[in-house]
């Protein structure tokens, strides 16, 4: 009887690059972020073979869930075929042997910068958001270690006051992406720079959503079914990306957020950021079947 | 006792027998290192009273009032506030998140150093509106006008409430201090040295303005002061602190005018 007869093969239990120590950890920590929804758990972020600050946090996510029966999808900015979202892709696909695709229906993993798709996400679905700075109190307290007793204290004052500073000197609220929510009622986090088009989207979802920064070492988490209120005065509503009326040049979908491309002698084109849908959409024009599902937003209006 | 001390006595008097202290701090005892802040103070403050606390730096007198605010815990003591609808109990037991609402909605302090109290680069309306934020306020139009009530209650110009306070000058700022801490009309008001640092007429101005505002509305005040012109203005009644501990305490005029403790009667001397 050998060693080799006694082992199970290894190649069947060891896949997703990061060694077994590393994802127990990633896994321990993304269990406590799901058990106290929005609070920022440290962890030890690995080297992996991709540079800080391009998406490193929310791929050791992905090689910590993914396994060969996963279906993975990776966007930038609502993009399948961008550079950094391909590779990544093809990467966790090689390491795992989890299969690729766009089609956001399919997917069992989605990792993304900065967008989340438009179709509705299941139950069994994980959307891994890429986060550059997962701090929303940076701006008010430079002091990491104040910023946490902040978040340990509830105290958000700084942070409405921020809001108010932005009413009385522009007359609305500024903040564009990264908008500051409340999650469950306790802990503010920044939903990564998702477009406030987005931040609804996290409310009450179906979809576990995980949010890593690798840059910063911090994993959070917004639970299935968890209360996710964007930071607003009572008497000043939440207001999206005025996107609604806008039409895709290339799809025709209207009612969906757009990505505006400037123009030669000025004026812009648009074209619906959510790369997926708009190849969906542009088989419905050819007749073939779309595949499209329910999206959270009906005719421009925010409607899950 | 002389005829204006006497007077002073039965005009505080009625007020003092007839309610319970607002403030209760019994045996507050602090060391820092080697260094013993404070001895075994005692101290009762009464509704609607202003009671100063003077004595030489180092004395323990501005540790007095940081425990008050419940920004340092002492290694012995005792701590009530009368407070309605709050049980009555050690505010030293309380845990921070506690300490920081009873201090939001019920506490309001003015520093000497308007640094310390104030975000310099938002504008003076938001730094009110910072305090009506922390008790929970949400409606903007709300903190709008609330925190124009307290600026101009602060004799603060409105036509610069938005601007910001390190635009400001020293006597302005302590407005802006002063608006923020009456915002949300505190059971009690702390004036660490809030003159200090101005000149004599911005001085009289601010002190003014407290008078008024002790007057109407009859907030309860805790002044501290190396100064015994400014504690001789405002204050009821006195303590005097030398090395951590109440070396004499009493009315304001019976302090003053005719003082028992040898330091008590150096500090009076000294000051005239």
């Amino acid at each position: 009887m050998s060693l080799a007869t006694l082992t199970k093969p290894w190649a069947a239990t060891s896949y997703g690059f990061l060694d077994a120590s590393a994802k127990r950890e990633l896994r321990r920590k993304m269990l406590k972020a799901v058990a106290v929804p929005g609070c920022q758990m440290p962890y030890a972020s690995r080297e992996v073979p991709m540079a800080r600050g391009w998406g490193t946090g929310g791929l050791q996510v992905t090689l910590t869930l993914v396994n060969p029966g996963s279906v993975i999808k990776v966007i930038d900015q609502g993009a399948d075929d961008g550079v950094n979202a391909a590779s990544i892709r093809r990467f966790v696909s090689s390491v795992s042997g989890a299969a690729q695709t766009w089609d956001t229906l399919d997917a069992s993993i989605i990792q993304s910068r900065h967008r989340i798709p438009e179709e509705i996400l299941r139950e069994n679905q994980v959307l891994v958001l890429q986060v550059p700075d997962p701090e929303p109190l940076r701006d008010v307290e430079s002091n990491i270690s104040i910023a946490r007793q902040m978040h340990a204290d509830a105290d958000y004052g700084k942070l409405w006051l921020t809001l108010y500073e932005q009413i009385v000197r522009k007359g609305r609220i500024m903040q564009g992406a990264s908008y500051p929510a409340l999650v469950n009622g306790r802990h503010v986090i920044t939903p990564s720079p998702i477009p406030r088009w987005d931040v609804p989207k996290l409310h009450m979802s179906k979809h576990l959503t995980i949010l890593s920064a690798g840059r910063e070492k911090r994993i959070f988490a917004v639970p299935p079914f968890t209360r996710v209120e964007p930071l607003v005065f009572s008497d000043r509503p939440y207001l999206v990306e005025d996107h609604a009326g806008l039409t895709c040049q290339r799809s025709g979908l209207s009612g969906f957020f757009m990505n505006e491309l400037p123009m030669d002698g000025g004026g812009s084109r648009f074209e619906v950021s959510d790369s997926n849908l708009g190849i969906k959409a542009i088989r419905r024009t050819e007749g073939e079947p779309d595949g499209i599902g329910d999206t959270w937003y009906r005719n421009g209006e925010y409607s899950a | 006792m002389n005829l204006e001390t006497s007077s002073a006595l039965q005009r505080a008097a009625p007020r003092l027998m007839a309610d319970a202290p607002v403030l209760t701090m019994a045996g507050m005892s602090r060391a820092y290192g080697a260094v013993q802040a404070l001895r075994a103070v005692d101290v009762s403050v009464y509704p609607g009273e202003v009671l100063g606390i003077v004595g030489e730096s180092g004395s323990g007198k501005s540790t007095l009032l940081r425990m008050m605010n419940l920004e340092d815990t002492p290694d012995n003591g005792d701590y009530r506030l009368r407070l309605p609808g709050r049980a009555d109990r050690n505010l030293f037991e309380l845990d921070r998140y506690e300490r920081r609402m009873l201090r939001a909605r019920h506490i309001g302090i003015v520093y000497q150093n308007p640094h310390l109290g104030l975000l310099m680069h938002h504008s003076s309306s938001g730094n009110v509106a910072e305090r009506l934020l922390v008790a929970g306020e949400r409606s903007f139009e709300v903190l709008r006008s609330k925190a124009r009530v307290a600026l101009d209650a602060s004799e603060f110009p409105l036509a610069r409430m938005d601007a910001r306070p390190i635009e400001l000058s020293g006597g302005m700022q302590q407005r802006v201090q002063l608006a923020k801490a009456i915002a949300l009309e505190p059971s009690l008001l702390l004036l660490d040295e809030p003159t200090t640092g101005l000149d004599v007429s911005v001085q009289a101005l601010v002190l003014d303005t407290l008078k008024r505002l002790q007057r109407e509305r009859r907030i309860t005040m805790v002044l501290v002061s190396h100064d015994l012109g400014v504690i001789r203005t405002m204050a009821d009644r006195v303590i005097v602190m030398r090395h951590g501990a109440v070396v004499e305490q009493g009315l304001a005029d019976q302090v003053f005018q005719d003082p028992q403790h040898p330091y008590t009667q150096q500090l009076v001397h000294a000051k005239l």
